[in-house]
Parts: structure tokens; C-alpha cells; sequence
């Protein structure tokens, strides 16, 4: 199935790392922007190391991340038909959790 | 090597070890942020993180599915999904450290 852009609930509204970071500051202001920035760089950089290790992150409520592999294969190119060799590649995932779901469904 | 699973300590362990906050502090901002997350996405924004994805809200109409069990269809209503794109950024980051490892050990 092809996704439209209508599919998306408002295509256009958008939260960038650097608008979710001026947010926090705003809720919090007894901390610098700065450290707001390297607080929420931290923690995307720890789930980047973790998927990068091969490890899961698990964050109820919000949903989990997991690295899956795929086994090399025999591909094709498909303008010219020629067969050529895909190597086995690790791709991350996500898992929306319990809650998210609900909450993201809630007054439906 | 086993997979191991991280959860929100040791998100806050590293909040705690990059800004000088108290342990109780850096996991409520682990939460708060999530948080902020969560909440832009149920207004129906999508969330860009540089460098590591975005997540996006996707609405998906009725359709009838199929118990498999027992072939019985059973409609399915309209709902709100949320899809995760990894950058391309992450993608090399994990496929470099795990699909490079052989060459890295002995054959």
C-alpha cells in the first residue's frame, strides 16, 4: 500500500528537535537551553548506541526500539532484470507502545 | 552476543552524566521529554529528530479484516497509527557496527 501525504493527519504541522527543545526550556525554566539541548541529544544518542550494540529500548508507555536483520539475498535490479547480491543488513524498528496507541486513538 | 534491553535508567544515567543534575532530575526530564513527544504527536504533529528519524501520525480508514484463526471477518475501524523513520544517519550507524562485525573478527 503507497501512503499519501493525505494520510497524514496535518502535513504541515511540524516538531523539529530544536522547537521540542524550546519547549522544554520553556517548561523548565530553572535549566539553560543549552543544557536542554544536550539532555535531549543524550538521550537520542543513547538509543542510537544501544540499536547500534544490536540492544532493544524499551520505554513503556512510548514504545520500543529494536534492530532487525535481514539475510542476504539474491536481488534484482528491476529496470534491467539483472541479478545482483543484497548483503545482510541490520535495519532499526519501532514499536508504538500500549498507551501511545491508545492515546493517539482516544475520542475516535 | 545476547541483545540487551535498555530501558529509562539508563536513559536517565546519561542525561545524568552529560548535565550536572540530580538522578531524581535527570529521569523526570527523560520522562518530560517523552512527553513533549508523546504530546505533539497526539495533536497530530509529526516529530523530526536530526540525525536520528522522525515519527509521523497516520490515519488508516475501515477495512474488513479475518480472524486467522477461524476465517471469521471482522471489520476493523478507522484509527490512528504511528510510523517511525529511521534517518539515514542511524540506518548506517547500526548497519555499519552490525553487519561490518565479521569482517572484524576472524573469518
Amino acid at each position: 500500500m503507497v501512503w499519501q501525504a493525505s494520510d497524514c493527519l496535518d502535513t504541515r504541522a511540524t516538531m523539529t528537535k530544536s522547537e521540542l527543545i524550546q519547549q522544554l526550556a520553556e517548561n523548565n525554566p530553572h535549566l539553560y537551553q543549552r543544557d536542554v539541548e544536550r539532555i535531549v541529544t543524550a538521550i537520542f544518542d543513547e538509543i542510537g548506541a544501544a540499536l547500534a550494540r544490536g540492544d532493544r529500548v524499551e520505554l513503556r508507555g512510548f514504545g520500543a526500539f529494536s534492530v532487525k536483520r535481514r539475510d542476504a539475498r539474491a536481488g534484482r535490479n528491476p529496470r534491467t532484470g539483472d541479478s545482483v547480491d543484497v548483503e545482510e543488513k541490520h535495519i532499526p524498528f519501532f514499536k508504538t507502545g500500549k498507551q501511545l496507541r491508545e492515546r493517539l486513538n482516544e475520542g475516535l | 552476543m545476547a541483545v540487551q534491553t535498555v530501558t529509562r535508567a539508563q536513559l536517565s544515567e546519561a542525561v545524568y552524566q552529560e548535565v550536572g543534575l540530580s538522578r531524581n532530575e535527570s529521569a523526570e526530564l527523560v520522562e518530560t521529554v517523552l512527553e513533549e513527544i508523546c504530546k505533539a504527536l497526539v495533536r497530530g504533529e509529526m516529530v523530526k529528530i536530526s540525525s536520528f528519524g522522525s515519527f509521523a501520525v497516520r490515519r488508516k480508514g475501515r477495512r474488513i479484516g479475518r480472524n486467522p484463526k477461524t476465517g471469521q471477518e471482522v471489520p476493523i475501524s478507522p484509527r490512528r497509527v504511528l510510523v517511525f523513520r529511521a534517518s539515514h544517519l542511524l540506518k548506517d550507524q547500526i548497519d555499519a557496527a552490525l553487519s561490518g562485525r565479521k569482517e572484524a573478527g576472524p573469518a
